[in-house]
């Protein structure tokens, strides 16, 4: 049976990771090939890295750190972050990148997805969609949030899988950074929407957080950072967890 | 030990070629016929849409070489799929070398599938060391039919043949690149054959 993926995210700037990694017995825990290394060893179905770097000389030593990541790592990853043309796309790929995920740039010009999907396989393209519920109606912000939009969610999410996402990853703004779990009604609803994997992404605080977005929110994946960087919650205590409650998890 | 990845533009060889680095080797990209005929293992790898992978293994004259290759031969997603006789994706007509159909993961389930999923009655030196059960990733929406020459199956939706083996021919539909310990190891059975 397929599995569930557990999906840690680290944000990279210049090539280092920030907001600080609180890994014991680390010897670099700012270098994200180290961290990499760690969280497949510690059972990470997947890692994603995200690219806040805001300065051309950022998003090339992302490059670098994609190609180390690459020749180092035995699990799949996913990169995004600032990507917003088919050449930007090539590079990551061929530095080794399993996937890549767009957000903004899609928005802005939605046909991307389809000339990605074509020239790549939708297996490498994840659309990610940062939303908030407003009176009731989920609306899609771009920019890492910071820029309302009046697109619908549900139109975008039906959208983004007819112009050949291979996947896509929500992260609801309203409970980003809560540590009050995951938007299950809303990842629920997607999920019956749309027929292509549901990454749920905002929230995580505790380990009943993730059983519930799996048997509530009907995800196929969940992503977290800090919970997972701070050592809160152990990836195998979590999948131990799961297990306990009818998920199906890889160990 | 000389390991060659064929190269005719379709997929993501580079995690492949790590993935052999991590285990000593170095694999080499080309498409040169002398290179190909006389290397000891053969890696066939692909991802994207078929009918376009197959168009471009015609323009680069592997889709006459690859069948008349002698020494072990492992294709790799796409690449086992081209190795079937026939892929609904694109109406393609594939190499011929398994004698299978490729067919379309229907919408009761997700498609693709994507992630970590178990194999099982599996039956070939390919999976020396590897348990039944293990985990395997793997990305597609189109899967070989289960029939004779599977050598590992696979449940989504339905049984399917996960894994193929035909004389001196493997393909492989998950990404033993990406799949950890488990896959490294069937790569290392592999230079071992």
């Amino acid at each position: 049976m397929l599995t569930k993926r557990i999906i840690p995210c680290l944000d990279i700037k210049n090539g280092r990771t920030v907001k600080g990694v609180n890994f014991v017995d680390l010897r670099d825990a700012g270098d994200p090939v180290v961290l990499a290394k760690q969280y497949a060893d510690l059972g990470a179905d997947e890692l994603v890295f995200l690219d806040i770097s805001a300065t051309l000389e950022g998003r090339k030593t992302m490059h670098d750190m994609v190609l180390r990541v690459a020749e180092q790592v035995n699990i799949p990853f996913t990169v995004g972050g600032g990507i917003s043309s088919i050449e930007d796309v090539d590079d990551l790929l061929h530095c080794g990148a399993d996937k890549v995920s767009i957000n903004s740039s899609a928005v802005k010009r939605p046909e991307l997805i389809n000339e990605l999907s074509s020239k790549f396989g939708s297996q490498c393209v994840v659309v990610a969609i940062d939303a908030k519920q407003v009176d009731g109606e989920w609306f899609v912000h771009l920019a890492g949030g910071t820029i309302p939009t009046d697109i619908k969610l549900f139109d975008w999410a039906k959208e983004v899988e007819e112009r050949g996402a291979g996947e896509i990853l929500f992260t609801s703004m309203n409970h980003d950074g809560t540590k009050n779990g995951f938007a299950n009604e809303a990842l629920a609803t997607l999920s019956s929407l749309v027929n292509i994997p549901i990454i749920a992404s905002g929230g995580a605080g505790t380990m009943q957080h993730f059983a519930d977005t799996f048997n509530l929110g009907k995800a196929d994946a969940a992503l977290a950072a800090s919970v997972f960087h701070f050592g809160e919650i152990p990836i195998l205590e979590l999948k131990e967890e799961l297990k306990r409650q009818g998920v199906n998890v890889r160990f | 030990m000389k390991i060659i990845i064929l190269n005719y533009g379709a997929g993501n060889i580079k995690s492949i070629q790590f993935a052999f680095q991590r285990l000593g080797y170095n694999a080499v990209l080309t498409n040169n016929p002398d290179d190909i005929l006389t290397a000891d293992k053969v890696i066939f790898p692909g991802v994207g849409e078929a009918s376009s992978a197959m168009t471009k293994l015609k323009q680069s004259g592997l889709d006459i070489l690859i069948p008349q290759l002698k020494q072990p031969v492992l294709g790799i997603c796409l690449g086992m799929q081209l190795m079937c006789n026939y892929s609904e994706e694109g109406d393609t007509k594939g190499l011929g070398i398994f004698n299978v159909k490729v067919k379309r993961f229907s919408n009761i389930v997700k498609v693709p599938q994507m992630g970590w999923n178990t194999i099982h009655n599996l039956r070939s030196d390919l999976f020396k060391g590897i348990n039944e059960g293990d985990y395997m990733y793997l990305v597609h929406s189109y899967y070989a039919e289960n029939c004779t020459e599977a050598i590992a199956i696979t449940n989504y939706e339905l049984e399917y043949a996960s894994a193929l083996e035909n004389d001196n021919f493997f393909g492989v539909q998950f990404h033993p690149e990406k799949s950890g310990k488990v896959g490294e190891r069937l790569l290392k059975n592999f230079i071992e054959l």
